[in-house]
């Protein structure tokens, strides 16, 4: 039957995969963080142009499955001459596809700030930049940390898609070892516990962040 | 002493169909402190929103300190650094200690160092009792403490003018005292303020004159005794057995 010892041997491969992984859920978070922060900024600017731009991204990105971009990125692109390496191409169409959720989330939280905040931040005759900067970003940003959170860890589980386009992460690995010793089910399993971890461990990283965050409200 | 900070001619103010302000004129001198009392709906608080313009009015003129008020941002920015405001919800911003809520104008609005707002901010928290309270974030205070930083806010940007937009309207009855009583001192040092309240009290101890706005209008106005003592309209009677 199962014989769980056949992946001992294998365990670093694996554990270097979850590095890869991490590396690229980390990465694509961060840009997604950026995009999702100028589309949100976008989609309220008086420029309707800007807006469409803004607009168009978040509809395309959300409406679109992320293994479509993801292919279009890594297999569609060096046809018209931009070739990018596994990683970055899927650290650029993972953290593109998350920035189109940030983009919702933070204009959700921006949009929770109470109006009266802002008249406030007005009468003292702050500009509209200030006001934005100053008092109702590091509000709606507080207000997003919860749903942010949540977007960070399904961002982990999504780069398993990354091996598809020949990433070596933890599902490109497992997936290697799994063939060429015949054990499925033991490496999927283990696989799969290792990215219990991992997103466990994020989650109890982010309750700490969330926790430190709600200073002003203790 | 006696110029016209605030001046404000045939303002017309209205939201989609409903006309709010139908044709106010009004002058508020240099030191004077003016109480707008009404009933709600009759425009007393849309007209203080309009002094800084929170609210755009729809026609009239606003002139402060002479000026008149146009609606470039610059000149909009300008007027709201020299006219501070206190909302009946207080609305600090809740990130911020409330010294940091007091040094933000300062240092946003003004340029000021970091440093030198500190200890205006400082100097302006032991104005209104709450020097102890500096490192405190705003949800830990009452309300009528909250009120009294707000207060401190507003008066950080240096003003030669304040709003009070209901200020006491939101607390416990236990709580107004302490706010009313900043605010009298306020008064007793010679600012400029237009204060629309529902308290009578202090209308009729603090003011030098009461304005009672009715459907839009300023149906009477006059010094606080007079107004309280022998009413001329029926509405303002009315009024004034409803809410005492």
């Amino acid at each position: 039957m199962l014989d769980f010892s056949l992946v001992a041997p294998f365990l670093p491969f694996l554990l270097t995969g979850a590095l890869v992984t991490i590396e690229i859920s980390v990465l694509a978070t961060a840009l997604g963080l950026v995009l999702g922060l100028i589309a949100a900024l976008a989609r309220m600017s008086p420029f309707k142009p800007i807006r469409w731009v803004a607009d168009f991204y978040v509809w395309s990105i959300r409406g679109t499955p992320v293994l479509v971009q993801l292919f279009i990125v890594y297999f569609g692109l060096p046809q018209i001459g931009i070739e990018l390496g596994a990683m970055l191409a899927a650290v650029l169409a993972l953290g593109a596809n998350t920035g189109a959720y940030v983009a919702e989330i933070l204009r959700g939280g921006i949009l929770a700030v109470p109006a009266g905040q802002i008249e406030a931040a007005e009468s003292l005759g702050m500009s509209s930049a200030k006001v934005m900067r100053r008092i109702i970003l590091p509000q709606a940003f507080r207000l997003s940390i919860p749903a942010l959170g949540n977007q960070a860890v399904s961002m982990l589980k999504e780069s398993s898609l990354a091996s598809l386009v020949t990433v070596n992460e933890l599902m490109m690995v497992s997936q290697r070892f799994a063939a060429t010793n015949y054990a499925y089910m033991e490496f999927y399993i283990v696989a799969a516990v290792i990215y219990l971890v991992m997103t466990t461990g994020m989650s109890w990283i982010l309750g700490k962040i969330e926790f430190r965050m709600s200073v002003s409200e203790r | 002493m006696s110029e016209a900070a605030i001046q404000v001619i045939d303002l017309h103010k209205s939201f989609d169909e409903l006309e709010v302000l139908r044709g106010v004129s009004l002058e508020v001198k240099s030191g004077e402190v003016v109480a707008v009392i009404g009933s709600s709906g009759s425009g007393k608080s849309t007209l203080l929103r309009c002094l800084n313009r929170l609210e755009q009015s729809t026609s009239g003129t606003i002139l402060i300190d002479g000026t008149v008020l146009t609606g470039s941002k610059r000149a909009i920015s300008e007027i709201r650094r020299e006219i501070g405001m206190v909302f009946q919800q207080f609305n600090l911003f809740p990130h911020m200690t409330v010294l940091e809520n007091v040094m933000e104008g300062p240092i946003q609005v003004l340029g000021m160092p970091k440093k030198e707002a500190a200890t205006l901010a400082a100097e302006l928290l032991a104005k209104v009792g709450l020097a102890e309270k500096a490192r405190v974030y705003p949800r830990k205070l009452s309300g009528g403490q909250q009120q009294r930083v707000a207060i401190a806010r507003a008066l950080a940007m240096n003003p030669r003018a304040m709003l009070f937009d209901e200020p006491t309207s939101a607390l416990d009855p236990e709580l107004r005292g302490e706010v009313l009583q900043v605010m009298k001192q306020l008064a007793a040092e010679g600012m400029t303020m237009v204060v629309v309240t529902h308290e009578m009290k202090f209308a009729r101890e603090v003011a030098d004159r009461v304005i009672f706005m009715h459907n839009g209008v300023i149906e009477e106005q006059g010094p606080p005794d007079q107004l309280f003592d022998s009413p001329q309209s029926e509405r303002l009677r009315g009024f004034l057995r409803h809410v005492s």
